[in-house]
């Protein structure tokens, strides 16, 4: 699987993809694939503040519950509504499912986390693969 | 006892093992050993389960044979169903219980003939089983032996099951009927145990078959063949465990176990009391008398959330009351469900009750069970 150059990813599995003082999140296709069939995505409302590092919500396949770990602070501008009815587009397209956008606090934080590069090392070695 | 010899360390594998891999299946964990959880999908294995046809490598299943003049006896006082009902041919869902009327293991009893008696036990429970089944038919005049390695044991389950089967067997499939047994040749394998078994809830077949690799392979495959016209998926354990919720069948470790009895478990329909004295009788007749502390109940999520494994269940006033044994999404019956043990105030039908999902309590219902029935059908 190949993973965007231009996000930026954690080692809890979710992307950023910064785009000027905003950006999207959602979790890899590495995820995903681990998770199985995704039937129910948990977000903030617009407004609410995430907190780098901290939970924001949760995902959930027929099997596991997984909690969603923000990759950088900012409060939530908008969230993908169409997840609500049809969660299973994050299995069909991880990178293209974006879940929520933030309004960045700290662009900095972004520039700490994994590269497409480390974070493709980082899930073979997690992987065994 | 190649090729699946039990080993102390490291993970246990089927005769299936390297085909799975080669499918690209996700492998898990189960009980020591090394499974399948998912080829393609949960939802699409499930629901090829439910409307055509899927098959489950369940070589972790482990068999006892009880032989011997004694077997019946024998039988008879090592679990919960009265095996004298049985006909050569005759299967049924019975327990092993201990003096204190909660479980060892849940078992599919088979009548092999009159002084055969074959026990299908579970993965897990293996050696547990094993030594206690031979500890307690001792004073009688039969012998426990172990067979769970000769055999890998395939599940081709759903509708289309028996169109599928019929393709590779020349034995009439039409007579058989559910929890009925035969023998016969399946592909090109002489007198192969043909079963009318399966824990999906749906009509399908258990067949066994000898235990080396390549036999294996070849029967998988041809499996898979036969169904290719029927849509057959290879299902994993996780589409296993949603098709079994979905029936209320018990799963060991969460419906029942050793604290946990007969009653409480709502399985007294398969427990008969009247046949006489057996393990666990004794202390299922003083638990009757002095009333259930807490039933087995199901429940459906009224409220958006998911009702998973060990979750706390609470009454509407506030009070914790119970747990989840298992809850998950139905793929099937798109509702999330669940299966709990409350005190029998909370069990009746309709009564709303709250499940802790995560921070949150979240609104469910008692419902009645099985959360799915197949649909009848003329043979």
């Amino acid at each position: 699987m190949a993973f965007p150059a231009d996000y930026r990813y954690t080692k809890e599995h979710e992307w950023i993809k910064v785009d000027g003082n905003q950006a999207t999140i959602g979790i890899t296709d590495y995820a995903q694939n681990s998770l199985g069939d995704i039937v129910f995505v948990e977000l903030p409302k617009v407004g609410e503040e995430l907190t780098a590092g901290k939970t924001f919500g949760s995902v959930e396949s027929v099997k596991a519950v997984s909690e969603l770990y923000a990759p950088a602070s900012g409060k939530v501008v908008a969230i993908n509504e169409s997840l609500a009815t049809a969660p299973e587009k994050i299995n069909s397209d991880a990178h293209g499912s974006w879940m929520l956008r933030i309004q960045l606090k700290d662009a900095g934080e972004v520039s700490k986390l994994l590269s497409s590069d480390d974070y493709d090392k980082y899930v073979k070695e997690e992987g065994g693969q | 006892m190649s090729p699946t010899a039990e080993v102390n360390t490291g993970l246990r594998k089927t005769a299936l093992n390297a085909v799975h891999r080669k499918m690209g299946a996700k492998m898990v964990d189960f009980g020591g050993w090394d499974m399948p959880v998912e080829y393609s999908g949960l939802i699409a294995e499930h629901m090829a389960v439910r409307t055509g046809v899927g098959v489950f490598d369940v070589s972790h299943m482990g068999d006892i044979l009880i032989r011997g003049p004694q077997s019946l006896p024998a039988v008879q006082h090592i679990s919960m169903n009265d095996a004298s009902k049985l006909q050569p041919g005759q299967a049924h869902y019975s327990a092993l219980l201990y003096p204190e009327g909660t479980f060892v293991d849940d078992v599919i009893v088979h009548k092999l003939g009159d002084n055969d008696y074959l026990l299908v036990i579970n993965a897990g429970t293996r050696e547990k089983d094993v030594n206690w089944v031979r500890q307690n038919v001792r004073e009688f005049r039969c012998h426990a032996d172990n067979l769970s390695d000769y055999y890998t044991q395939l599940a081709i389950q759903g509708p289309k099951a028996v169109d599928v089967l019929r393709k590779l067997t020349n034995v009439d499939l039409t007579p058989i009927k559910n929890y009925w047994f035969t023998y016969g040749t399946v592909c090109g394998l002489p007198n192969t145990m043909i079963a009318r078994t399966g824990y999906t809830g749906e009509d399908g077949f258990e067949i066994y078959i000898p235990s080396d690799e390549p036999t294996s392979e070849r029967v998988w495959y041809e499996v898979l063949g036969a169904g290719r016209e029927f849509g057959i998926l290879p299902c994993g354990l996780g589409a296993r465990n949603t098709l079994r919720l979905e029936s209320k069948m018990a799963l060991y470790g969460h419906e029942i176990s050793d604290t946990i009895n007969v009653w409480e478990a709502d399985l007294g329909r398969y427990c008969k009391m009247e046949k006489g004295n057996f393990i666990g009788r004794e202390a299922l007749e003083k638990a009757k008398t002095a009333g259930l502390k807490r039933i087995l109940v199901g429940l459906e999520m009224i409220e958006r959330g998911i009702g998973r494994d060990s979750y706390k269940v609470f009454s509407e006033a506030g009070g914790q009351i119970g747990e989840i044994t298992s809850g998950s999404p139905a793929p099937f019956l798109k509702k999330n469900i669940a299966l709990a043990y409350v005190p029998p105030e909370y069990s009746q039908i309709g009564t709303i009750v709250l499940v802790e999902v995560r921070s949150q309590k979240v609104k469910a219902q008692v419902v009645s069970t099985p959360f799915y029935k197949r649909p009848k059908k003329e043979k």
